[in-house]
């Protein structure tokens, strides 16, 4: 026959459960007892006050550049509450909400976005890899991961995120071409925000949706409303189910906005309209979520004040500890390598003798005394 | 003692740490029932199973990314680059993750892993098969770069970068890998990453090189000695991250010449830092200017002409010469 059809899997489920008005469909409504219900918005909330509190630090010029996740809380932190602490989260950088939920202390984030490596260092235990910048990279260490789980058969997977402007990169096709030929428990989070910085989604591919990207690879997609945060817990949980019975990785696509600027030195007026954003504004993940709450009677105004408060009080107590974070000026030199090399000793040795010479010692002290002699106060 | 190739000493190394390490696994492009292009992995499926010797698809930045990923979950992958000159699929992975993660993460993660690649010329392989281009890791920091030049070295240093705590590119002149045999001891060898060896002492000139070179090398020098009665010291570097400025400097201010040898081209070479260390640390012993036999800063010829590009013992003499008469 020279010329026949091949069946290909033609479709791709798209999930919601709770719409923007907070009308959920019972149907489909993932069974959280009120307590799940209640850490999955004090989640929300705590990354989205996070956020704001980061953006003005930004402005105030006491952290670097930032890049705000508004609006994204519940696609990032869908995936991360269904997993366990032995699972693996690999985050792309618009994952606060995951990252604070698995376990990162927020000081460490703030000390990242500061300019401190400490804030790479994730506490024992936890088993994250830090911010990732080189978009879509983390994917294939994430497939990494994914296979050490799957040679150490103890049933832990490994999640790893990336967005829409991410699924042009060629390690996420090498990735997921490999997660498939492998079948390696690896839940692959695609935050389809819309943009990428000045791209929209249409232009990013031709692809209907980025879900069906996960045909050509060989296992299962699913688009969720990835403001949904029960959409996101329901799809993760299905794709971490398959995953941890050996078949395989599931790709989810998280129909989501970036509502705030790409980071902080990003103009969005350049490239898209306020009634975009405002339409978006009227889904926000967590409007919809708290109504959901009220309706269910799982919390109240007051319980929210106290939450709030709470939350206010553990983002300044992050902020006094970020600032008291004294830099070891000659630190650097002791990580490169497990053991010194000579030609790095010398290095230090020639630096430390510098500052030696201007009356500087490692610390915070110095370098103000390094800013002093250069003259860069 | 037995005596092997490159080739043979290569695969020892390997099959020594995956039968006493279960964590030491292979990955990279027909290495499993293929046995690797080069047949260095030969073996190693049969012995050790699919689960540790992994055929994987054409993509090398996924070689060295996967790998990166297999570090945090307690492995110590050995990836293999089919050839160099498709390596650089990977350089992203290699230059933002494998080099950095120690760095970065202050120790809390790393990436103890060997990456493997055939390079250099002198087999009349077709196009983009023949570059040098190991400057080009030495330039990443938080990367070791290891280039043997024999068997017995090949092995012994093979063995020390898989057990590592630090990320390897372990570059392997292919042009030795069945060029000549050399005895190999019974018993597991280690050598020290960043120590060079003084493979021929000597008072008159020093020779400095790595890798293939190190032939041609061995090669003037005995025609140095017969035809000239010039007496060269040959250094053979085994390592360029860490670079042996002791063993180097030492030699310089004996012999008080020098003559640097690699295929690679001259451009910011290997060669123009190793002349940076002897100028910072014994400049005041130099009794002539140094030089350089290496490639020139073209792209590598088709292998018709690659006879004539490669460094040889000729060009060392006429260099060694030059620099001792001045």
């Amino acid at each position: 026959m020279p010329r026949a059809k091949i069946e290909l899997r033609n479709y791709i489920e798209s999930l919601s459960i709770l719409d923007a008005d907070g009308n959920v469909d019972t149907a489909l409504e993932p069974k959280l007892d009120p307590q799940d219900l209640r850490r999955v918005f004090a989640a929300m909330l705590r990354a989205r006050r996070y956020d704001e509190r980061m953006l003005k630090l930004q402005r105030q010029g006491r952290i670097g550049t930032y890049g705000p996740a508004l609006g994204q809380e519940a696609a990032s932190l869908g995936p991360a509450f269904v997993i366990t602490k032995n699972d693996w989260l690999i985050p792309s950088f618009r994952e606060p909400a995951a990252m604070l939920h698995r376990g990162w202390p927020m000081h460490k984030l703030m000390l990242w976005w500061g300019g401190n490596e400490f804030g790479s260092v994730v506490p024992d235990g936890v088993n994250d890899l830090p911010i990732c910048v080189p978009v879509s990279s983390q994917c294939l260490y994430g497939a990494g991961v994914a296979w050490g789980c799957k040679l150490k058969n103890d049933g832990s997977v490994a999640v790893a995120y990336t967005g829409d402007g991410g699924t042009s990169e060629g390690d996420f096709h090498e990735a997921m071409n490999v997660a498939g030929a492998f079948r390696l428990p690896l839940i692959m989070i695609i935050q389809n925000n819309q943009w990428a910085i000045s791209l929209p989604r249409a232009k990013q591919s031709a692809s209907d949706t980025i879900a069906q990207k996960a045909i050509a690879y060989g296992f299962n997609g699913i688009q969720a409303d990835g403001n949904d945060i029960l959409a996101m817990i329901a799809a993760t949980q299905e794709a971490v189910d398959r995953a941890r019975k050996g078949d395989g990785p599931t790709l989810i696509e998280a129909v989501t906005y970036r509502l705030g600027v790409h980071t902080t030195a990003d103009d969005p007026k350049k490239y898209r309209t306020d009634e975009e954003v405002e339409c978006w504004r009227a889904k926000d993940p967590l409007i919809r979520f708290w109504t959901y709450l009220l309706a269910k009677k799982v919390m109240d105004e007051k319980a929210r004040e106290l939450l709030e408060e709470e939350i206010n009080n553990e983002i300044t107590a992050a902020v006094e500890r970020t600032e008291a974070y004294e830099p070891d000026v000659l630190e650097p030199f002791r990580h490169s390598f497990a053991t010194m090399p000579p030609h790095l000793e010398e290095q230090m040795m020639q630096f430390q003798a510098y500052l030696e010479s201007i009356g500087a010692h490692p610390g915070r002290a110095s370098t103000d005394k390094i800013e002093t002699a250069r003259g860069l106060h | 003692m037995a005596e092997m190739t490159m080739a043979k000493a290569l695969n020892l190394a390997m099959r020594e740490a995956m039968a006493e390490d279960k964590t030491v696994m292979v990955l990279g492009q027909d290495v499993g029932k293929d046995e690797g292009v080069f047949r260095i992995t030969e073996g190693l499926l049969k012995e050790y199973g699919p689960d540790r010797v992994i055929d994987f698809p054409v993509a090398e930045s996924a070689i060295a990314g996967v790998a990166v990923g297999l570090c945090f979950t307690g492995f110590k992958p050995i990836a293999e680059m089919q050839f160099s000159g498709f390596g650089y699929h990977a350089f992203h992975q290699i230059e933002n993750h494998v080099s950095r993660f120690r760095s970065r993460t202050r120790g809390r993660y790393t990436c103890p892993m060997v990456i493997r690649m055939p390079f250099g010329a002198g087999i009349r392989a077709i196009e983009h098969h023949s570059e040098s281009r190991e400057a080009i890791w030495a330039h990443l920091p938080g990367l070791k770069v290891v280039i043997p030049s024999g068997p017995r070295n090949a092995r012994a240093l093979l063995r020390a970068s898989i057990f590592d705590p630090d990320p390897v590119m372990f570059y392997e002149p292919k042009a030795c890998y069945r060029a000549f045999k050399e005895e190999v001891p019974e018993q597991p060898e280690v050598m020290e990453i960043g120590k060079a060896n003084i493979v021929r002492p000597g008072d008159d000139v020093t020779i400095i090189s790595y890798g293939a070179s190190m032939r041609p090398v061995l090669e003037a020098a005995d025609e140095l000695e017969i035809e000239h009665h010039i007496d060269a010291e040959v250094i053979d570097l085994l390592s360029l991250v860490p670079l042996d400025t002791e063993t180097i400097v030492a030699s310089v201010k004996k012999t008080g010449r020098v003559v640097v040898v690699h295929e690679a081209p001259k451009n910011c070479g290997p060669a123009a830092e190793i002349i940076a260390r002897i100028v910072e640390n014994a400049l005041m012993f130099l009794e002539a200017p140094i030089e350089r036999v290496t490639g020139f800063d073209l792209v590598m010829p088709y292998f018709n002409l690659e006879k004539y590009y490669i460094p040889d013992a000729h060009r060392v003499v006429t260099a060694a010469r030059e620099v001792v008469s001045y």
